[in-house]
């Protein structure tokens, strides 16, 4: 592995439901980066998200996964999530009965009450929250801020963010660009996964992804500017709705 | 160590805390098989208790417009391995009275224990009466829980019951709630239950909205794992204009365990709506997987889940 990266992924090939979503990504990501990946709907991002996670049914059928050196191509979600690896899903899913308290201190190696306070006054939430439950109870835009505190509350070293400001009004994005920088200054690699360019303008790098290829690589400018001027929906996209596709599963 | 010692020290190791029981202020029963060991009234609230062969019969009285300041304490208990205790009770809640009730049933060494609960309750005008049951139960799976209960709430009552079953192995649970509620009427309705071993699970939950604008909840959360088998039947009637109800079951299953769901909604008027949910099946994924994506092993995800769906 090359010095200062902490993600490399060679040649990834993902099928899902007998086609091909991933075909030969290879990305690498330099440690305490804020990472980008732009793209279509239907580009294979997500499926890029789940894999990277070990989430079930994106097992890999070619290529290797690096993290610090070490090859968890073939770890399980909860052996990557030991080592600090971390998703903020699209959709988040919702818990019965269970504290935002609770849920905030899951992720932490030591219960640091101070820092879940902290996570959820860098998403705009005061601490009245704490008491509050991660169910149907929270609106779509508070579940998504809860997630976003989840992940800084962990403190991960590779936070994987699935679309982070799907479903927040669009002032947030401020808190949302101030909790990745955030991340990123206390040490974390954030992956930002999304298709929308002012997003993708957090990052320090960015890829372009199409039909499931990197093709592009670089400053976010640059990426930006051809995923402006390049992609459209084609035929050629896969048209899978990715996050069904996981539902599915 | 005294008895009344020994079912408090009980109910401590249950989580429950004994102080309550020595407050003067504070209205409580105490009943280990069929002793009666401590009965206390408050200002506006009466309790009595007398001894029956196999158990209680206890009667609990709320003048009307009383405010119970505080939650009133009921514990029941068999502390030897074998045995039978039946509590036959009574609750009359005055019109606009208000009170709330803590029971803790622990049977924490029974391998033979039959618990029998018949209760039969009236919540007036106006009133509101909050119970909630708490068991904890030894690893045998040797107890029979039995709760019967026939409510009836009156023009604007408020009746709101829940039942807790997740300490312990559940054993054979046969729970059995009916409530009848009248015009602008409240019911709740909340069963909360965890098997494995052979435990076998019944709730079954009725509620009748009888009265305009009544409006009710039968609400069940069960988890079976090993051979468990649970079984729930939630019932809501809409008999009235304007009267609204729900039944909400959700059951989670592993292993070789089996879950049953039958809700029944049936509606007799025109105007009134009752709707039902019920799912089953296996660990939600994406919970899972949230989870363990913050290190968590999946048995202890599946616990975290579980226990937050129960209530713990």
């Amino acid at each position: 592995m090359e010095n200062g990266l902490i993600l490399q992924v060679t040649d990834l090939w993902v099928a899902r439901e007998g086609r091909q979503i991933l075909r030969g990504v290879n990305l690498a990501v330099s440690r305490r980066s804020i990472h980008a990946v732009l793209g279509l709907n239907g580009s294979g991002k997500s499926t890029l998200a789940y894999t990277l996670m070990g989430s079930a049914g994106y097992v890999p059928i070619r290529g290797q996964i690096l993290f610090e050196g070490q090859d968890i191509t073939k770890h399980s979600i909860s052996e990557r999530g030991k080592l600090g690896i971390t998703l903020a899903w699209q959709e988040p899913a919702r818990f019965e009965g269970l504290t935002v308290e609770r849920y905030l201190s899951l992720g932490q190696r030591q219960p640091d009450i101070q820092r879940v306070r902290a996570a959820l006054e860098a998403v705009n939430l005061d601490a009245s929250y704490l008491r509050r439950f991660v169910d149907e109870s929270l609106s779509g835009g508070e579940r998504k801020r809860i997630e976003l505190a989840a992940v800084y509350a962990m403190a991960p070293k590779l936070a994987i963010l699935d679309e982070p400001d799907s479903g927040i009004d669009t002032l947030s994005l401020t808190d949302i660009a101030r909790l990745i920088h955030r991340l990123a200054e206390e040490g974390s690699t954030v992956l930002l996964i999304s298709h929308r360019d002012e997003v993708v303008a957090i990052a320090d790098t960015a890829s372009l992804i199409c039909e499931g290829q990197i093709v592009q690589t670089g400053n976010p400018d640059k990426v930006c500017d051809r995923y402006a001027r390049c992609c459209r929906p084609c035929d050629r996209a896969e048209r899978v709705e990715e996050e069904a596709a996981y539902e599915r599963l | 160590m005294s008895d009344f010692e020994q079912i408090l020290r009980a109910y401590e190791e249950s989580g429950g805390n004994p102080q309550f029981f020595k407050s003067p202020k504070v209205a409580s029963l105490v009943v280990s098989g069929n002793q009666v060991l401590g009965a206390n009234s408050i200002p506006g609230l009466t309790m009595t208790a007398e001894q029956l062969p196999d158990g209680v019969k206890a009667r609990v009285i709320v003048e009307p417009g009383t405010r119970v300041g505080l939650p009133v304490h009921l514990c029941f208990g068999v502390l030897p391995a074998e045995g039978v205790q039946r509590i036959v009770s009574e609750f009359e809640i005055g019109a606009g009275a208000s009170v709330e009730f803590i029971a803790h049933c622990t049977f924490p060494n029974a391998t033979h224990v039959q618990h029998i609960m018949e209760g039969t309750i009236h919540v007036g005008e106006g009133a509101t009466m909050r119970y909630k049951e708490t068991h904890y139960h030894g690893q045998t799976g040797g107890v029979e829980v039995l709760p019967k209960a026939r409510v009836a709430v009156d023009k604007g009552g408020r009746y709101f019951s829940a039942f807790g079953l997740s300490r312990g192995r559940a054993g054979k649970v046969d729970f059995d709630y009916e409530v009848d509620v009248a015009e602008d009427g409240v019911a709740e309705l909340d069963a909360k239950v965890m098997g494995y071993g052979d435990d076998e699970i019944i709730v079954r939950e009725t509620i009748r909205l009888n009265g305009e604008r009544a409006r009710g909840l039968a609400k069940s959360r069960i988890a079976v794992r090993d051979r468990a088998r649970s079984e729930v039947f939630g019932t809501t009637e809409g008999n009235a204009p304007f009267a609204r109800g729900h039944v909400d079951c959700v059951e989670i299953v592993r292993d070789q365990a089996i879950a049953r769901a039958t809700p029944l909604v049936r509606v007799t008027n025109d105007r009134a709506q009752v709707t039902h949910e019920a799912a089953i099946g296996t660990v939600d994924k994406k919970q899972l997987e949230t989870l363990m994506a913050r290190g968590l092993d999946e048995e202890l995800a599946v616990d975290v889940i579980i226990r937050g769906m129960l209530g713990e």
